[in-house]
């Protein structure tokens, strides 16, 4: 299991969306993903695209209102 | 959501593909102006694959979309929108993803005479033709009124199951929606794309004739959604952001452009996009002084910002409304 950043700041959805996507089509199952966004629409869009695929939200935490942090674990 | 469905409930598998051109309406003005409001946001063709319990793919197109804006085969429709060389690009994608991901064919939701130019009688042949997809693209709910394809011949969706859907009326899709117990789903008349919209395409008109060509550049089409624009002179154009969530995003692009922020009031960020002469300096600032709460005062000390360059201070007096023409809105 290996840690991942990606840093997803001033895209708007569904960038961020892809992004993940791209970003967790090469990962293992187990790895971890932490996501920096700042799209609000970000808190509802990667979470959503993670039920789809399988894959486990750990955490969804916005700080200051501005930056959302959301951790992935890969399936 | 409705083809989807109809196709699901035959027990074929199903997936999802969703295409971002960078045209994309949805959530990205919501995004960007909306940040308090109550408003779920939410991206439609994520939550329809979850709703349906099917896989979604989103993928990036904007780079080659853009030969699709530029040179239509088929021209526009009423605005920038490049409905019919649109959708034989994106059938053709999916064409290109079916066959690298083993699937057999492709379905639409695509409804005869509901669009003007992209799903006419006419024009649904077209799309058929010229993405290659052929007999292998499905229009379950108006399947019945077109020649059978390969899916109905090979039984794999039985054709009697389908549906003769036409025209511009969506009383029947909403019917069969609340058939299948779908009581929210995306506005069904709405427009989808950014280039549909006359303010929009107006934008982007300009900012060929400005620059010489017409091309663009992916930040170029996000700054067209955003804020005023404003061009007082041919050679540069004020991007000026209209609430707290605008100034936000336009805030990503500061190391990008020469901008300007009034300092001894409070007012937007102003993006200058074009070529900022020495003459053109005062202009501006008293532009962006205008949006700014100093708009009555006798001066206003604004700060102008050249990427790498030492900021510099100015004190204006800010233009007068009637100072404006309306030929410098774009």
């Amino acid at each position: 299991m290996s840690r991942h950043l990606l840093d997803a700041q001033r895209l708007l959805c569904p960038l961020p969306v892809i992004r993940v996507q791209d970003k967790v089509s090469t990962l293992v199952a187990g790895d971890v993903l932490e996501v920096l966004c700042s799209d609000p629409g970000a808190v509802n869009d990667v979470p959503a695209w993670c039920r789809i695929n399988g894959h486990r939200v750990l955490a969804v935490q916005q700080a200051d209102g501005r930056q959302i942090r959301i951790v992935i674990e890969v399936a | 959501m409705l083809a989807a469905q109809v196709v699901l409930e035959q027990g074929v598998h199903v997936e999802g593909i969703n295409f971002f051109t960078g045209f994309c309406v949805e959530g990205h003005t919501h995004a960007i102006r909306k940040r308090e409001s109550a408003t779920p946001k939410r991206n439609n063709a994520l939550w329809v694959a979850e709703q349906l319990g099917i896989k979604l793919h989103i993928i990036d197109v904007s780079s080659e979309y853009k030969d699709v804006v530029l040179n239509p085969h088929h021209g526009y429709g009423a605005n920038l929108n490049p409905c019919l060389d649109c959708k034989g690009f994106m059938v053709a994608r999916a064409l290109a993803w079916m066959r690298v991901h083993h699937f057999d064919f492709i379905v639409t939701g695509e409804v005869v005479g509901q669009r003007p130019k992209s799903q006419r009688r006419d024009t649904m042949p077209v799309i058929q033709a010229e993405s290659g997809a052929g007999e292998r693209l499905l229009r379950p709910l108006c399947a019945q009124l077109l020649a059978p394809t390969l899916p109905e011949r090979e039984g794999w969706v039985a054709r009697e199951r389908l549906f003769d859907f036409s025209g511009r009326s969506r009383k029947p899709q909403m019917a069969l929606a609340a058939h299948y117990g779908f009581s929210d789903y995306a506005q069904p008349a709405g427009g989808c794309c950014f280039l549909t919209d006359a303010a929009y395409s107006a934008k982007l008109r300009d900012l060929w004739g400005a620059r010489g060509r017409r091309d663009y550049e992916l930040d170029d089409i996000m700054l067209l959604k955003v804020g005023r624009h404003l061009r007082p002179r041919p050679h540069f154009k004020l991007i000026i952001g209209r609430e707290e969530g605008e100034n936000n995003f336009l805030e990503g692009y500061r190391k990008q452009f020469v901008h300007l922020r009034p300092v001894s009031h409070r007012g937007p960020l102003v993006l200058v996009d074009g070529e900022l002469g020495g003459a053109d300096v005062e202009l501006a600032a008293r532009v962006a002084a205008r949006f700014s709460q100093g708009r009555d005062a006798e001066r206003v000390e604004l700060e102008l910002v050249r990427p790498g360059e030492t900021p510099q201070r100015l004190r204006v007096q800010p233009l007068r409304y009637e100072d404006m023409p309306q030929e410098w809105y774009v």
